[in-house]
């Protein structure tokens, strides 16, 4: 199968070259990002697309945006933020300081959508939020906290069904076809480049969310960051993953607890 | 009736997709009661979904179908014995170790899940021993994926679009995939019938 080697030299190159690791990532969905990069970016083949990517660095950092291209919304899957709201939040506010790793934040979304509940609940104050992705262009407009207007509806109707009483509204301005986000929610928020494949520990904190991330990895790939999790929870604290991800088939399954298992809340033994 | 070619395409397949969106309730009913609870093959279902709300696909189906009828987690086997539904809000993948993999890639034709995506992953990871079938619909999801898995050898069927409740999608995956099969739901029970049956 010529594509399968393309596939494997290309990523191969990419982690000799930049140190970018992409090959224990889900193959399926690697192959479909690729080759709409090389459809984008007009090379003929996934070899011609290598020899660019491995001479002109711009190149990757154009191939870097099909490669983490998750799109999420705020407040996705709003039973996980009502448990959050219901069922964590009392638990964060027995710790006279708080710190919150977004594990995988991409553009931001989650994070606003942590920052946001965190003030309604009154902690935000109190947290430090790390904010973590490979991609720096991602942590940028993370960092710039703008969205689409056309995307602020659904935003909304799941902010609602995340047990909010205020509506996002009080949240941002619309302007130019954009709603920009209250940079006071960003205040204490670092934003970091950090790999999941690649990096290690960086703090010890009382909640990791990393949510539809670990699907695009392989089985190996999510026990290595599961790992990382694992080791910069303190004891008790608290793991979210996404609504199809879980800890049933990790290494990592026995260091945690189930503590709201139908939204994917785990806890730290 | 099918011909020989396509019964004996049909005993070489290792699993069966499927995609449908506006009308494929109604359709599917009278599709997946066929499939044996001891089916030969995996069957794996895109139906174009509101994001944000959990599917009630599952629940729907399950008394109505003989075999398992459940929604994949992310890298589960793909086995057989069960209707596999696309979550909402996700696409739906086959990997070549015949897993299944989720994304949150942008929608693909304004859906997720979409049916190309799993069309492709599908043709990839099975190659000519694969069957797929294009129900009713009303937009074109689904007839790049049939055109890829016509590529590789694989197994192509259409509702007939002047019988299917939405024409468009089946009358794009025609235009596209130049389906070996082109039939109404009845017809179609039949092949699902043949593909799925459990091994004697």
């Amino acid at each position: 199968m010529p594509d399968e080697i393309e596939i494997r030299l290309l990523l191969d190159a990419i982690y000799l070259r930049y140190h970018y690791d992409f090959r224990s990532y889900s193959p399926a969905s690697i192959k479909r990002r690729l080759n709409a990069a090389k459809l984008q970016l007009g090379a003929e083949t996934l070899s011609a697309l290598q020899e660019r990517v491995l001479r002109e660095p711009h190149v990757f950092t154009q191939l870097l945006q099909y490669l983490t291209v998750g799109v999420s919304d705020m407040f996705r899957d709003p039973s996980f933020f009502r448990a959050l709201r219901e069922r964590v939040v009392p638990e964060l506010r027995t710790y006279p300081s708080i710190r919150i790793w977004i594990a995988g934040c991409s553009t931001g979304e989650e994070l606003y959508s942590f920052a946001i509940l965190l003030r309604e609940e009154g902690l935000l104050d109190r947290t430090t939020l790390y904010a973590t992705d490979i991609n720096p262009e991602a942590l940028r407009k993370a960092e710039q906290g703008l969205y689409a207007i056309e995307r602020v509806p659904a935003f909304t109707e799941n902010h609602r069904l995340s047990g909010s009483k205020c509506s996002l509204s009080e949240y941002y301005t619309a302007a130019y076809g954009s709603a920009a986000f209250d940079r006071s929610l960003r205040k204490s928020v670092v934003f970091s480049d950090h790999s999941l494949a690649t990096d290690s520990v960086f703090a010890e904190v009382q909640l990791v969310s990393c949510r539809n991330v670990l699907i695009y990895f392989d089985r190996a790939l999510q026990d290595r960051a599961l790992g990382l999790m694992k080791d910069s929870l303190c004891r008790r604290g608290f793991l979210g993953l996404g609504s199809k991800e879980s800890l049933m088939f990790s290494t990592h399954a026995a260091a945690f607890r189930d503590f709201e298992a139908s939204e994917r809340w785990y806890q730290r033994c | 009736m099918l011909s020989l070619e396509t019964q004996e395409h049909l005993r070489s397949c290792e699993a069966l997709v499927i995609g449908a969106s506006a009308g494929a309730v109604d359709a599917l009913s009278q599709l997946l009661p066929v499939v044996p609870r001891a089916s030969r093959i995996p069957v794996v279902v895109v139906v174009h979904l509101p994001a944000n709300r959990p599917s009630l696909l599952p629940d729907l189906f399950a008394p109505r179908c003989a075999a398992h009828v459940r929604e994949p987690g992310d890298k589960q086997p793909v086995s057989a014995g069960t209707i596999w539904f696309a979550p909402s809000n996700y696409h739906l993948l086959l990997e070549r170790e015949r897993t299944f993999s989720l994304s949150i890639e942008p929608p693909v034709n304004f859906s997720r899940p979409s049916i190309d995506v799993l069309f492709e992953s599908a043709a990839d990871a099975f190659g000519s021993k694969l069957c797929a079938l294009v129900l009713t619909g009303s937009n074109d999801d689904g007839a790049r994926g049939a055109l890829g898995i016509r590529r590789q050898g694989g197994l192509v069927a259409v509702q007939d679009p002047r019988h299917a409740e939405a024409r468009e999608m089946p009358q794009a995956a025609i235009i596209a995939a130049d389906p070996q099969v082109i039939a109404t739901l009845p017809e179609l029970a039949q092949l699902i019938s043949q593909v799925t049956r459990a091994a004697s």
